[in-house]
């Protein structure tokens, strides 16, 4: 036991504001915390990235189809088909398919036929995503899927 | 005592008018010293003022009326938002329809929406020129720091209420502008990409999921920019705008020279004491404040001042009607942009966002992450530290400080112009890195482009001039000056050089049809 002449070091009634001071102070912070964390979606409101584009027979080897919905080029060569995405890495504009490759009308990035980078801020290739087969024999692109640049299917 | 009842109450009745007028205008006719003050003491919305303000403060080269411009234009910016707000759909599918309808159908719709544009755009110069003006007088040294972070804040809300506002009409404008800012918000992945950390940490794809709701713009996002718009951004601007103005009064003023002439000095010499004006009466009185200064300000004569009523309020409502006035022209000669319906399939080539940010879409144009996000961070920073930086005694209130200041601050915009320049013309007849060594790191691509070695070179002489000068207060308006010059640079650069594909041209008669 402390008195007057001896005082503790902290004394009992300051160590209590200071306790109830910090508690509400978490308490304010931890129910701000718990109601930003509503405007972080956990569910995206999207429909799927992945979808089906018809049949291989749709894309002859040497044809190149944009398919707009998802933003992907689908390339057929004789080794397969693949797709491109069109959305620059840089700051998502859409790319346009120009004989040297892609051009991004947004800040002139320049990308190679395989999606390559060529020029211009954009960090990094054009991604390549996985086209695989249904089990109704379709083709199924899905863009959360991304392969190596120079990847085609073949069934 | 029935009677007596009745009669008072008929004596209330007939007094009513004018006891009505007596507790609504508290204090009189504002015709004497005393009155006039308690005109502006007594009233909520009147008494941010000081009663008596400086002559100095209301001349025109004190402040260009700049701070007072943007308060009004935020007033009329609030008043044709509501309106708006009536017809208005944050809907993906209704948006551009009912701003359509706002256009030809409403009833001076078209009129009320051009002002809004016109006042959002007008707010965004006279902000930018009441920070120049401060700074350039030197009124955020002590005890103004505070009020000039403040001041920084409610700039970047000014901008953020513009951006948020250019989604709305959900045209291809709005949507590709969006689209890119909010890649600009995912941009640090393209350095945690670099690094090979952005499964674990992605702070770019936080943000930019945060700002849309969504991985697109589309309804989450429209919804979110409303909502920021609409609410979000102005209560936190009319917070912020409060605490600004209640600031000015705390600090003292209006920063002006110490050695400031007085009519009372240049006329008297004879009888410098005050005298009272005749219709004073008798009983003395004082409004007093505490505020800073390094001199006790009583037994001043008090001819340096004139009442705040009516002076200060005549010259704030001129300034109010002249904006005004400005705003209705622009809203009758020119109508605000609507493309056509956003496509997400397609961009608009160039796609350009609202001038003000062309800027930076220049230096994005360089890399997204430092021209995007850690150069205007920087800038910021760099903005909101400078009476922190610069500490040093100076009278406030005199442009450029004095001679000196004038000259550093001619050499530092021309230093900034050649060297913005160069910036600009080298990649465009040269190309960059990439042109030159295609497999060169993305790191090096992103620290070292045009817009970095720019504010390197700024930082740089602006430490030149602070060993020359040796002044803090020098380098300070040379950095100051540099940036201003090579934001102007840029933007015009954004804004009138650049075409289809970020290309350069040198008018808009060249760019290739398509």
């Amino acid at each position: 036991m402390s008195n007057r002449l001896e005082p503790e070091p902290v004394a009992r009634r300051d160590f209590l504001n200071l306790a109830g001071i910090w508690a509400s102070g978490l308490a304010v912070f931890g129910s701000l915390i718990g109601m930003a964390r509503l405007t972080k979606p956990s569910v995206l409101p999207e429909e799927g990235k992945s979808i089906r584009i018809g049949h291989a027979a749709e894309y002859p080897p040497g044809s190149e189809t944009v398919i707009p919905k998802q933003k992907v080029l689908i390339v057929s060569r004789e080794e397969g088909i693949a797709a491109i995405s069109l959305v620059c890495t840089h700051l998502g504009c859409i790319v346009k398919r120009v004989e040297a490759g892609f051009d991004c009308p947004c800040h002139g990035s320049k990308f190679g036929p395989a999606g390559e980078l060529l020029a211009g801020p954009a960090p990094r290739p054009l991604r390549w995503f996985e086209v695989s087969l249904a089990v109704d024999d379709r083709l199924i692109v899905d863009a959360e899927r991304e392969v190596p640049p120079g990847t085609f299917f073949s069934a | 005592m029935s009677s007596s009842g009745f009669e008072a109450f008929r004596e209330n009745i007939r007094n009513l008018p004018r006891n009505l007028k007596g507790s609504l205008i508290r204090h009189g006719p504002p015709l004497s010293g005393r009155s006039r003050s308690q005109a502006v003491f007594s009233n909520l919305f009147l008494h941010v003022h000081s009663t008596r303000v400086h002559t100095r403060t209301l001349r025109f080269s004190a402040t260009m009326a700049m701070g007072m411009a943007s308060l009004a234009l935020f007033i009329i910016l609030s008043a044709t938002g509501i309106l708006l707000m009536v017809y208005y759909k944050p809907s993906v599918d209704l948006a551009y329809d009912s701003i359509k309808d706002i256009h030809y159908v409403v009833p001076t719709g078209r009129f009320i929406r051009n002002i809004h544009r016109w006042a959002a755009h007008l707010m965004v110069v006279t902000v930018f020129l009441h920070i120049c003006r401060v700074f350039y007088t030197a009124s955020y040294k002590a005890p103004r720091e505070f009020n000039w972070l403040l001041g920084m804040g409610l700039f970047i809300l000014t901008l953020a209420l513009s951006f948020s506002g250019y989604l709305l009409p959900w045209d291809q404008l709005a949507y590709w502008a969006i689209t890119i800012g909010s890649f600009i918000a995912a941009s640090p992945t393209e350095f945690t990409d670099a690094l090979g950390i952005t499964s674990w940490f992605d702070p770019g794809g936080f943000s930019r999921q945060l700002l849309l709701g969504a991985s697109e713009v589309g309804q989450e996002a429209l919804l979110r920019f409303y909502i920021l718009h609409c609410i979000v951004l102005p209560l936190a601007l009319c917070a912020m705008l409060g605490v600004h103005f209640w600031r000015i009064r705390k600090d003292g003023g209006l920063g002006r020279p110490d050695d400031t002439p007085t009519t009372a000095a240049k006329g008297a010499g004879s009888d410098p004491t005050p005298r009272a004006p005749a219709d004073a009466p008798r009983k003395s009185y004082g409004l007093m404040c505490v505020v800073r200064d390094r001199k006790p300000a009583t037994n001043q004569n008090p001819d340096e001042t004139v009442s705040s009523w009516p002076t200060l309020l005549r010259a704030e409502l001129l300034v109010f009607m002249a904006v005004m006035l400005f705003c209705v022209i622009l809203g009758l000669a020119f109508d605000a942009p609507l493309k056509e319906l956003a496509n997400p399939d397609v961009p608009e080539n160039p796609a350009k966002a609202p001038w003000y940010f062309l800027g930076v879409q220049e230096m994005v144009s360089y890399s997204g992450f430092m021209g995007g996000i850690i150069i205007p961070m920087i800038v910021l920073l760099g903005l909101g530290l400078i009476p922190y930086l610069d500490r040093e005694r100076e009278q406030a209130g005199i442009y450029f400080s004095g001679a000196r200041g004038k000259v550093v601050a001619l050499k530092s915009a021309v230093f900034a112009a050649i060297t913005a320049f160069l910036a600009v013309a080298v990649p465009v007849k040269y190309g960059w890195i990439r042109e030159w060594f295609p497999s060169v790191h993305q790191l090096v691509v992103i620290f070292v482009n045009p817009a970095t070695l720019l504010t390197a070179l700024y930082a740089l002489w602006s430490i030149y001039v602070l060993k020359r000068a040796r002044s803090t207060r020098m380098a300070a308006i040379a950095l100051f000056t540099c940036f201003l010059v090579g934001f102007t640079i840029m933007t015009i650069v954004g804004t009138y050089l650049r075409g289809p594909n970020w290309d350069f041209y040198w008018s808009q008669a060249d760019w290739p049809m398509h």
